[in-house]
């Protein structure tokens, strides 16, 4: 990989994980990601060079053959990554919400294994938690795991799976077994050769157009060990949920960096036409990047507020926390839109043509998409009943 | 006040099962109580015992199951 260069040590033995994930988004993801969101297709460049510098999964602990990477480390190269291309960024904020989970949660002989295989591999991890049927409430299932000799076996209707075309293993949320109630939801990681994808329909979306999340139904069968061993519930409370609602925070940021730098760029070539005039966009200029400040903090706070406690399974599920990392993420999506077209206003038609450097239409229709998945009414209905209990502490 | 709690469960719970059937130690979530019903059961129990649970028993494991429940109220009403 001649984009990247292998960084030197921080510490130890150490590797700058933010250095090298932001090489490869100006290298890599940046040149390419016009073209990816026009022709919708899978950033492949970007998912081969994160690959090739083992960053894939990085979060793995040393113990484990990872880099032991941080999630504050994490989310600076997805600040990065989301600057140059939203939906490489997107794919790769998906794939770690799955490395997390497994690394926490996977905690059996056969998850063990399969870790040290995924990072020898650099194996691509996606998701399937949605499902036909449940309107949009990942935390119900239609589906069950039906588990018979030590083997399991699982069909899902998934109406979206991001890059499921492209993926090496798939978590796949499902009920318990055949007699669980809809909410008693384990996850199985599911994989090929006895993982079956068949494609129902297309994804062209407004945004993220290279993440490309048609509908799928899934079939799969492996060794019952697949199935992770604490409930769904747990897992996602505690691991999925706050680093989902973080590492999209993080890429949306990126978003937001971008529009911003084009607008501060836009104003500055304004004010060389003109020394001595301060441009009359100067003003909206200090006005979004004080909006841009509070996202940048918020984004940052929320990842130590994670750290903090990311061993403690009961704070993490306190109820406030759980309150918190949910504002985070309905506050995150709005700040994304906010900045990006107050920016375009900053730019005007420059930034309302699809072509030219200060363009923010792929921006702009990226941005709409973050309140969408998981819809934000769906999360502040949640926080709506939380706060019914919560004790303000 | 088991008959009280039962009550509650039966009103708020959710279950898919019939809450006389539980055994005091049977797991409610899995029982099918969903965290939204767990809720509502909280608020039942607030009202039922007269009580306020403290935030730090606001958590799963308080509500998992008809025993954790009594010993969650009983160490409220003894406060």
């Amino acid at each position: 990989m001649t984009a990247t260069t292998t960084a030197p040590p921080l510490e130890s033995g150490s590797v700058d994980v933010v250095r090298l994930m932001t090489d490869i988004a100006e290298k890599v993801s940046g040149p390419a990601a016009d073209e990816v969101d026009r022709l919708g297709r899978f950033p492949s460049e970007t998912i081969d060079a994160l690959r090739a510098d083992g960053l894939l999964w990085a979060l793995v602990p040393r113990e484990f053959g990872g880099l032991g990477a941080t999630l504050s480390e994490v989310s600076e190269g997805l600040v990065a990554l989301g600057r140059q291309c939203a939906s490489s960024a997107m794919v790769v904020a998906m794939h770690h919400i799955q490395v997390a989970c497994l690394v926490r949660h996977g905690t059996n002989d056969l998850l063990r294994s399969y870790l040290a295989e995924a990072v020898e591999h650099q194996y691509l991890l996606a998701s399937a938690t949605t499902e036909v049927g449940t309107g949009g409430d990942v935390r119900s299932s239609v589906c069950a795991v039906d588990v018979e000799g030590g083997t399991f076996r699982l069909e899902k209707q998934a109406p979206v799976i991001s890059y499921g075309n492209f993926a090496d293993g798939i978590l796949v949320t499902a009920r318990r077994s055949e007699d669980s109630p809809e909410n008693d939801q384990v996850i199985v990681l599911c994989r090929p050769p006895d993982l079956e994808l068949e494609q129902v329909g297309e994804w062209n979306a407004l945004g993220f157009r290279g993440t490309c999340s048609p509908g799928f139904v899934l079939r799969a069968s492996g060794d019952a060990d697949a199935v992770l061993d604490q409930p769904y519930g747990d897992i996602s409370t505690q691991t999925m949920l706050p680093i989902a609602h973080i590492l999209w925070g993080s890429l949306w940021l990126g978003i937001a960096t971008a529009a911003l730098d084009r607008a501060r760029r836009f104003v500055q070539a304004e004010a060389r036409k003109r020394p001595g005039t301060t441009p009359a966009a100067a003003l909206r200029l200090a006005d979004v990047s004080a909006l841009h400040q509070q996202f940048s903090d918020l984004v940052r706070s929320s990842v130590r507020r994670y750290e903090e406690i990311e061993g403690d399974g009961e704070r993490l599920s306190a109820i406030g926390f759980a309150i918190g990392m949910n504002s985070l993420k309905v506050s995150a999506s709005t700040l994304v839109v906010d900045v990006v077209r107050q920016c375009m206003v900053i730019c005007g038609l420059s930034a309302y043509r699809l072509d030219g450097p200060y363009s923010l239409g792929r921006h702009l229709r990226d941005s709409m998409g973050a309140a969408l998945m998981v819809n934000n009414d769906r999360i502040m209905g949640n926080n709506a009943q939380l706060l019914l209990v919560h004790r303000g502490e | 006040m088991d008959q009280e709690i039962r009550q509650v469960l039966a009103e708020h719970g959710r279950l898919a099962v019939d809450v006389s059937s539980l055994d005091e130690n049977t797991d409610l979530f899995a029982a099918g109580m969903t965290s939204h019903a767990s809720v509502n059961v909280m608020l039942a129990l607030e009202d039922a015992f007269d009580i306020e649970f403290a935030e730090s028993m606001l958590k799963k494991s308080t509500f998992e199951s008809i025993a954790s429940i009594r010993a969650g109220v009983l160490e409220m009403t003894d406060a």
